[in-house]
């Protein structure tokens, strides 16, 4: 789950790491408050959404009085923000947080990621702030330092020690550095975090080592520990179909294609996907309905699937195991039943009681095809999708 | 032959008296599973399934003598049935669970360190040396949540980050009747206990595996370590399938370490990987089995596998 800069914000100064002073609105009147009450002369406010690249699509603004704070935030709430990390519709800014402006020394980067070869967190950390870890990793890669830590026992001082040595961190700052470093390592792992990027991180003219921004993604299998998460999760940010999923205990992903898909496994999910490419048809969606799928759940994931316009086709791939072909057959049929498909619908099923399962699809007297294998559900699905457009045009 | 288990491995159960425990065992003892007893904290001194349960895995191994133990406890309570485990001595722990927090599992491993126990999964459908024949006669191991009748005992090992995908490619094998020596799921969480290299290593070493299938998927780079180990060290044929060509960059794709993040983990990086150190790489799931079929009639092995 991804959270917002100043739920980031908030949550890692409980654990003390270092972020300039600020608070969240949603009008700009608060933002006009907000700027008063902080008594600074200079001021930044910054839309939140769950994605980077604002302030060059103008989410973020300087403001010198209370009067600038106000129509800077009157003019980024409710604005429809495009960035690299939104897509191509953009997401719309419902909130901002104002914060005390800093004066910059210089910027750095700060991120802790998982490292799956060694099976541990590690801290990055480089001399190229504000840029994209990815884009340093690839033009400059010696200049990232990295300091894998356990995360029962946190980062070693001395480890961040040289970490700030490393990226020319004054000496004179480096004690602020190393307590911000082993601060965000533990929020990192107290927070079940999957991600910490403090980009920048800067030094202020005042001497101080400040999160100018902060970016937070936590582990959802940890959410059984963390109860607090249920308010930070912002519902406005995610896909609505996806949020659908969710409650169905369905892992659902939207893609940009035109044939829906319904799997059990998420590994043939995947399969599935790059299956239909192969055939010249896109995927218009990952969706796994899981081991234990029932006819309710295969109910919800045909309705889920079709409330998508764009999807043109919809094919149906299930390896039954556990879970037996004829209980899919079942429910396939009650949701075609329910829902009433308006676009070709191509059933592949394979494992326990297959035989059953395709007898009851026979059966139904329903129109779907039904196919033998992957290949020939993939290539049957592309070609009715095919044909359906051809007639409609 | 076969690879960590075989007909007369000891295993026992965690989480035995729970509903996927119990469903899974009662599969596993149908399939001829040399299922010892179980263990669920506070029912020892019971029976379940008509063997014993034991309150610790400790007592459960002083009891049997198992060496292997299949984790169904649930994601809050398994890194602890983990620990558990390997403090008792157990050498081979098969976790089924799904969603442990990726950080339960990073201290796991700090703590598995330079013990002797292999952990395989979690998040796996575990591990099957099949049985003498199809439906599970005595004579085969099954610890894990895969349908044991799609098997049937033969020459071709699989290892597989995926759960269904690996059940596909099994089937394929069987339509063209290829038997297995062993299948491995090593799950598909980013931090996991057995990686593809221990597994290509264990097949490598095996007399009875001629050849092996590899399905890997994106995210990390176990596949591209696996590439280097093949491309040194393997002596038998793999065949190759990376799910997660059309994933989107930066979305997680069910498992939770099918990511592809800073461009790293691409399923076209894999696959070139692969191809590079020689393993026959197929671009749709459904030719896993013609290929590998390909593959051993072009090394001369094809009767021996079918024999």
């Amino acid at each position: 789950m991804k959270i917002h800069e100043f739920q980031a914000k908030t949550e890692l100064a409980r654990f003390g790491v270092a972020v300039p002073p600020g608070r969240e609105c949603t009008s700009a009147d608060a933002a006009a408050a907000v700027y008063r009450e902080l008594g600074t002369p200079v001021c930044v406010v910054k839309a939140q959404i769950h994605a980077g690249g604002r302030g060059k699509a103008g989410g973020v603004k300087l403001v010198r009085s209370a009067e600038e704070a106000k129509s800077a935030a009157a003019a980024i709430l409710g604005k429809t923000l495009k960035t690299h990390q939104t897509g191509p519709d953009g997401q719309l800014v419902r909130r901002l947080w104002v914060e005390e402006g800093s004066a910059i020394e210089k910027e750095y980067y700060l991120g802790i990621a998982l490292d799956r070869e060694k099976g541990l967190p590690v801290l990055m950390a480089s001399s190229e702030g504000g840029m994209e870890i990815e884009e340093v990793a690839a033009e400059h890669p010696e200049k990232i330092l990295r300091a894998a830590f356990d995360p029962s026992k946190g980062l070693e001082p001395s480890e961040a020690k040289r970490l700030a040595k490393g990226i020319g961190i004054p000496a004179a700052l480096e004690t602020r550095a190393v307590a911000f470093m082993t601060a965000l390592a533990t929020a990192y792992a107290e927070l079940d975090c999957s991600l910490a990027e403090i980009n920048p991180l800067v030094t202020t003219k005042d001497g101080k080592v400040l999160a100018l921004d902060a970016k937070i993604n936590v582990d959802d299998n940890a959410a059984f520990r963390h109860p607090e998460w249920a308010e930070l999760r912002d519902l406005h940010e995610e896909d609505e179909k996806e949020i659908e999923a969710s409650k169905h205990d369905l892992s659902y992903i939207a893609l940009d294609g035109s044939i829906g898909c319904m799997v059990n496994g998420a590994g043939l999910a995947m399969a599935t996907m790059d299956v239909i490419q192969l055939y010249g048809g896109t995927p218009a969606n990952f969706l796994d309905v899981g081991g234990g799928a029932t006819k309710e759940k295969v109910t919800a994931a045909f309705k889920i699937l079709l409330s998508d316009e764009k999807v043109e086709g919809v094919l149906v791939n299930i390896f039954g195991g556990i879970m037996k072909c004829d209980v899919i057959a079942e429910g396939v049929i009650a949701a075609v039943r329910e829902v009433s498909l308006p676009v070709p619908l191509v059933v592949r099923l394979e494992g326990t009681n297959v035989e059953k399962g395709k007898e009851l699809l026979d059966e139904s007297g329903l129109a779907l095809t039904t196919a033998t294998s992957l290949d020939d559900a993939a290539s049957k699905v592309c070609a009715a999708v095919e044909r359906a457009r051809k007639a409609r045009r | 032959m076969s690879i960590w288990v075989d007909a007369n491995t000891r295993v026992l159960c965690q989480g035995f008296t729970g509903h996927h425990g119990t469903f899974h065992s009662e599969q596993a003892l149908a399939y001829g599973t040399r299922l010892v007893g179980g263990v669920t904290p506070g029912k020892g001194g019971t029976t379940h399934l008509g063997l014993p349960v034991f309150d610790t895995v400790a007592d459960a191994r002083r009891a049997t003598g198992a060496t292997a133990s299949s984790i169904y406890v649930p994601p809050k309570f398994a890194a602890a049935a983990i620990l558990e485990a390997a403090e008792a001595g157990i050498e081979l722990v098969v976790t089924i669970t799904e969603g442990i927090p990726v950080l339960d599992m990073v201290k796991v491993m700090q703590r598995l360190r330079g013990s002797r126990t292999r952990l395989v999964g979690p998040n796996c459908p575990g591990i099957i040396t099949p049985g003498g024949t199809p439906g599970g006669t005595p004579g085969g191991c099954k610890i894990g949540i895969m349908p044991g009748y799609i098997h049937k005992p033969g020459r071709v090992g699989v290892v597989s980050r995926s759960g269904t995908l690996t059940y596909e490619a099994v089937w394929q094998l069987m339509c063209r009747n290829l038997g297995q020596s062993t299948c491995v799921g090593i799950g598909g969480d980013p931090v996991n206990g057995t990686n593809f290299i221990d597994v290509l290593a264990a097949f490598n070493a095996d007399p009875e595996t001629e050849a092996v299938v590899l399905i890997g998927e994106i995210g990390g780079t176990a596949e591209e370590r696996a590439a280097e180990y093949i491309q040194s060290q393997m002596k038998k044929p793999v065949v190759g399938f990376i799910a997660g060509a059309t994933a989107p960059p930066g979305r997680r794709m069910g498992h939770a370490g099918a990511i592809i993040s800073g461009g790293k983990g691409t399923a076209r990086d894999k696959i070139a990987a692969l191809e590079r150190a020689g393993v026959a790489v197929t671009p749709s799931p459904s030719r896993i089995g013609e290929t590998m079929e390909e593959v051993l009639k072009h090394a001369g092995l094809l009767a021996g596998a079918r024999g």
